[in-house]
């Protein structure tokens, strides 16, 4: 459990105190008009509403790509860089540190450790769910350290995720995985 | 350094499909605001007038961009001008071929420096040259709702 | 380092949740105030360096082009500088570099954000920082992310919450006396643990709202600052850098970035002691866990001690070095680039006495701004003295 922070000064200030001005403050007139959202309900300015048709169809690329390939075998794939001997993953063809290519293939394994999560509750439109999405960031058995991925956990009660869990890939059968990250359902705790 | 891998057909790519959902709501602004409500309410078109360089901003600015002059001075313009430029559209936005063809003019609002853009209607392509006279043909006053919209188009007048 | 660069006026708007005037009109005002503010007028502008950040937002695409004539651009060398939530700073940095060059006498740096037009919520404008391939397929929100990170700061120097929301109660309460904040309310430590947790550790008022508004300063030449003003506040060094935009792979408890660019600005500036020649501070707050976390990044205390000196009073307005007496994003609100110009703008303020009820009874002679973008990766830092 964490502990409390004690403060070391007598008083902690943690009162507003009201402190004068100085000097002579020239006198500022600062502009801007906010609305509230009724005004735009009740349509009290006028104003113009635009959705946006955006379709898109992004291509995986050279490393990416090898490494959904591996996805769809069950496999997580990652590489490693001749030069500073980092075990990276997402893989990519160059090592941005470096700045060589990379054509140094390994495979890792399909469990880590929690390096971070959270407990979500909220869409990205600020709707709220019941139970929380438990996004993480899992450092992957096999690659340096720090290396993670973001995922999520699953199986798993919400009070008892923990930063430092051991966790292990869900994988989709191998009939459903389809070359995608969500190959692998979530991550789960192993004991 | 060449590319590494080579894609030879074009299906080999499995791409990741998704959309961005992107819907805006846009406020007409300060001077916008000034300039929709005098269409909905009258049927008369705004400008903004710089008394320093004399420029008269049609649709109205609340500033001045060439000297940054405050401007609150609102004037009305005519609703004819005449035809800076026009052409002729045939591809939608999807890129396919428009069942009618869209005419989109430039028009330079009598007492106006500055020119707005708009369809023109009543008229074919063939009818049109620079400097022709065109007025506003505006919608009913009960259907219109403070929007460029609230003009259906500009047809060619006699002068 | 190039020639003297001092900013010698600033303008801002009010920071609202909704504002009536477009993104160019939000320009002009603030724009407008800065050039009053220190009696000069557009033709003495050399050029323009205007920041904003993502397109999406105001929902106009190529947004510098279309916020140039508001922006004061007509005529003139103009560019729009982009590095997300660092743009405010760097903005800075870039009118720096027009002048201490010798190719412009004066810059008009502005920065501008019209957050209110993005529907349902302006968040889905960030859903592509993700990886389209090996992110997005998961549904992430931008939320995520500084949870992730909230969440291993805490972990790895075993903070509660109730000591980080120290940091939003005294930015919301700093934010009282500022005339352009948007959230002009006392709040308690207990307010911030008992308000709606949106993906734990954090909660609705942990975080910065979302904000329109616009910010702008008047940099000059030596020469035309003394000229003008006799309060000139000097642009003492600038600084940024990056991280790996492999977020999963960086330490996400220390932002190194920041401190790259803090070390840059800090050369520049003869400043080999942060904590005891700076004297004001204006962090990047976001999130109230940002501004401890960029403390620590601009060395102002030691790796994890940001909060200790949260809890000490230190970072009060009267207290021995403040953080971030203007209210910060989290009080006077959160429009991307133009918070972080606010910054620089409040310090400008503080260092010539100007801050009416927020200022620094100490009278400070040397303050830092930073600000943080792109995916929680790049580090923008701006040192002014008088």
């Amino acid at each position: 459990m964490p502990k409390k922070l004690k403060s070391k000064t007598q008083k902690a200030r943690r009162t507003r105190q009201e402190t004068k001005p100085q000097s002579l403050t020239p006198n500022l007139q600062f502009m801007g008009t906010g609305l509230s959202s009724d005004d735009l309900k009740k349509g009290k300015v006028c104003t113009t509403y635009w959705i946006g048709d955006t379709k898109y169809a992004w291509d995986r690329g050279i490393a990416i790509g090898k490494y959904l390939e591996g996805m769809k075998h069950g496999k997580i794939l990652g590489v490693e860089c001749h030069k500073c001997g980092r075990k990276m993953v997402p893989p990519r063809i160059f090592c941005e540190w470096c700045f060589k290519p990379i054509d140094n293939w390994i495979e890792l394994f399909d469990t880590g450790t929690v390096n971070t999560f959270s407990l979500c509750y909220v869409t990205w439109d600020m709707q709220r769910v019941k139970n929380p999405i438990i996004p993480a960031v899992i450092e992957i058995d096999g690659a340096s350290k720090g290396m993670g991925i973001m995922h999520l956990l699953g199986e798993i009660d919400p009070k008892k995720v923990h930063i430092g869990m051991k966790v292990k890939a869900v994988w989709k059968s191998e009939k459903e995985r389809e070359g995608a990250i969500t190959d692998i359902k979530y991550w789960k705790p192993v004991k | 350094m060449a590319m590494k891998e080579r894609l030879t057909k074009a299906d080999e790519a499995k791409p990741w499909y998704g959309e961005l959902p992107v819907e805006s709501l846009y406020t007409a602004g300060i001077a916008g605001e000034k300039f929709f409500r005098s269409i909905q309410e009258k049927g008369v078109f705004l400008g903004s007038k710089c008394h320093k360089c004399n420029m008269v901003y049609v649709p109205p600015k609340i500033y001045c961009e060439q000297d940054f002059e405050k401007l609150e001075d609102y004037v009305e313009v005519a609703d004819c001008g005449s035809l800076e430029s026009f052409t002729c559209v045939h591809i939608g936005l999807d890129g396919k071929r428009l069942l009618e063809p869209m005419i989109v003019g430039l028009i330079n609002l009598d007492g106006a420096s500055t020119s707005i853009v708009h369809m023109l209607g009543e008229t074919t392509v063939e009818e049109l040259c620079m400097g022709m006279r065109v007025c506003a043909v505006f919608k009913p006053k009960n259907k219109r709702e403070g929007a460029i919209t609230d003009i259906l188009y500009f047809k060619p007048t006699k002068q | 380092m190039g020639n003297r660069v001092a900013i010698v006026g600033a303008g801002m708007t009010k920071f609202v949740r909704r504002a009536q005037e477009t993104g160019k009109e939000l320009c002009y005002e603030a724009a407008k105030m800065a050039l009053d503010s220190c009696d000069m007028n557009l033709d003495q502008i050399d050029a323009v360096a205007l920041g904003t950040a993502p397109d999406t937002f105001d929902g106009v695409h190529m947004k510098g082009e279309y916020l140039s004539d508001g922006a004061g651009a007509f005529g003139k060398p103009y560019m729009r500088s982009y590095v997300g939530g660092g743009t405010g700073v760097f903005s800075v940095a870039q009118g720096w570099y027009h002048i201490a060059s010798g190719l412009m006498d004066t810059c008009l740096v502005i920065c501008e954000e019209k957050m209110s037009s993005y529907r349902p919520h302006p968040q889905g404008a960030f859903l592509t920082i993700f990886d389209h391939t090996t992110e997005r397929p998961l549904k992430p929100n931008l939320l995520w992310i500084f949870a992730l990170e909230m969440n291993r700061y805490m972990s790895t120097y075993g903070l509660r919450k109730e000591d980080i929301a120290l940091v939003a109660v005294k930015n919301k309460n700093n934010a009282l006396d500022h005339p352009c904040a948007q959230i002009a309310k006392a709040v308690t430590v207990k307010d911030i643990l008992n308000s709606e947790v949106l993906a734990w550790p954090v909660q609705r008022l942990d975080v910065s709202p979302v904000s329109d508004g616009a910010v702008a300063l008047i940099l000059t030449n030596e020469t035309i600052a003394r000229r003008v003003t006799n309060k000139p506040v000097w642009i003492e060094g600038v600084g940024w850098s990056l991280e790996t935009s492999y977020w999963t792979n960086r330490d996400l408890c220390y932002p190194r970035y920041v401190e790259e660019a803090a070390r840059m600005a800090y050369k520049m500036a003869g400043v080999t002691c942060p904590r005891q020649q700076i004297h004001v501070a204006e962090p990047y707050d976001p999130f109230d866990y940002k501004e401890l976390h960029h403390m620590e990044g601009l060395m102002l205390c030691g790796k994890g001690e940001a909060p200790q000196m949260t809890v000490d009073g230190i970072t009060q307005r009267d207290g021995e070095l403040p953080v971030c007496p203007s209210g910060g994003l989290l009080g006077v609100g959160n429009p991307i680039a133009a918070a972080g110009l606010m910054k620089v703008a409040e310090l400008f303020w503080q260092l010539r006495g100007e801050a009416g009820k927020r200022q620094i009874a100490r009278k400070p002679k040397r303050g830092v701004a930073q600000a943080w973008g792109d995916l929680m990766q790049v580090g923008t830092v701006v040192v002014v003295g008088i």
